[in-house]
């Protein structure tokens, strides 16, 4: 039985991370935008789980699990950010929320 | 074809799909349940890696815990129809190509690399799958500070998420 060569992985996950930068950009919807940075980070955990495959460590998918926990971490403090802007500005578009912006 | 073959471009398509509905839905909602559709078939894509303990967590932290909470809030805010806001000029004709050669620089950086040349020579590729007995034993002698650690951040996160989306009085 053949395997799926690793490069092939890198590949997705590098068109992947470049989706994500795109949907980080084009979106204008807090949440969206949020959900474009997990969608990086999974990019990047693939690339992981990758080169832990190529070179036969463990070391690497260590590594995806603790992104894994700081992406947890992250999204429930960010949806509680998100929460609290809606509740002071009514709005979730990135446009309308221009406080901080000369 | 063998069926490995199949599985990865079966997945990598989903992913993919998944990926560009994010992108063009309109609804959160929609852009949510395509990310679980991205996140269930890396899963997939982890099994076949040989790492099966990633994509059992994958599965319940990412696409349980994490796009449960997401979807959640979503529903909490009633958020709708995203506004269509006028994109300038340039990101309108320039954004998608560029978007495209950034994604394709990025592989062709990844493949032309030293370590990524070396994985085209073939380096590495059993078939075997890490056992999670390795992983765990890893996990707990060599990586125990950092998971130690990410016990207090995770304390931390509850803290923070708690304080800022409690009511003022």
């Amino acid at each position: 039985m053949s395997i799926v060569p690793i490069s092939y992985y890198l590949v997705l996950s590098a068109v992947l991370f470049g989706l994500g930068i795109v949907a980080f950009v084009v979106k204008r919807n807090i949440i969206t935008i949020f959900m474009a940075i997990e969608l990086m980070l999974n990019a990047v955990n693939l690339a992981f789980v990758a080169f832990a495959r190529a070179h036969n460590q463990l070391d690497g998918l260590v590594f995806v699990f603790f992104v894994i926990v700081v992406a947890a971490a992250e999204s429930a403090v960010g949806l509680a950010i998100i929460i609290t802007v809606y509740q002071n500005r009514q709005t979730l578009n990135l446009e309308r929320i221009n406080l901080l912006k000369f | 074809m063998t069926l490995p073959f199949i599985m990865f471009f079966v997945c990598a398509a989903l992913a993919v799909i998944g990926a560009l509905t994010l992108i063009l839905a309109r609804e959160p909602i929609h852009s949510a349940l395509a990310l679980v559709l991205v996140m269930v078939s890396l899963a997939v894509l982890y099994l076949l890696l040989g790492a099966e303990f990633i994509a059992a967590v994958q599965i319940i932290v990412y696409a349980g815990a994490i796009m449960v909470l997401f979807v959640f809030v979503i529903m909490l805010l009633n958020a709708g129809v995203e506004e269509r806001t006028d994109y300038s000029k340039l990101a309108k004709f320039a954004g998608l190509p560029l978007g495209i050669f950034l994604s394709l620089a990025l592989a062709y950086w990844m493949l032309e690399s030293f370590i990524g040349k070396q994985i085209a020579n073939g380096l590495g590729g059993t078939n075997a799958s890490v056992s999670t007995r390795e992983l765990s034993a890893q996990l707990f002698q060599k990586y125990l500070f950092p998971f130690e650690a990410t016990s207090i951040l995770i304390l931390i996160a509850i803290l923070g998420a708690l304080v800022l989306a409690k009511k003022d009085e």
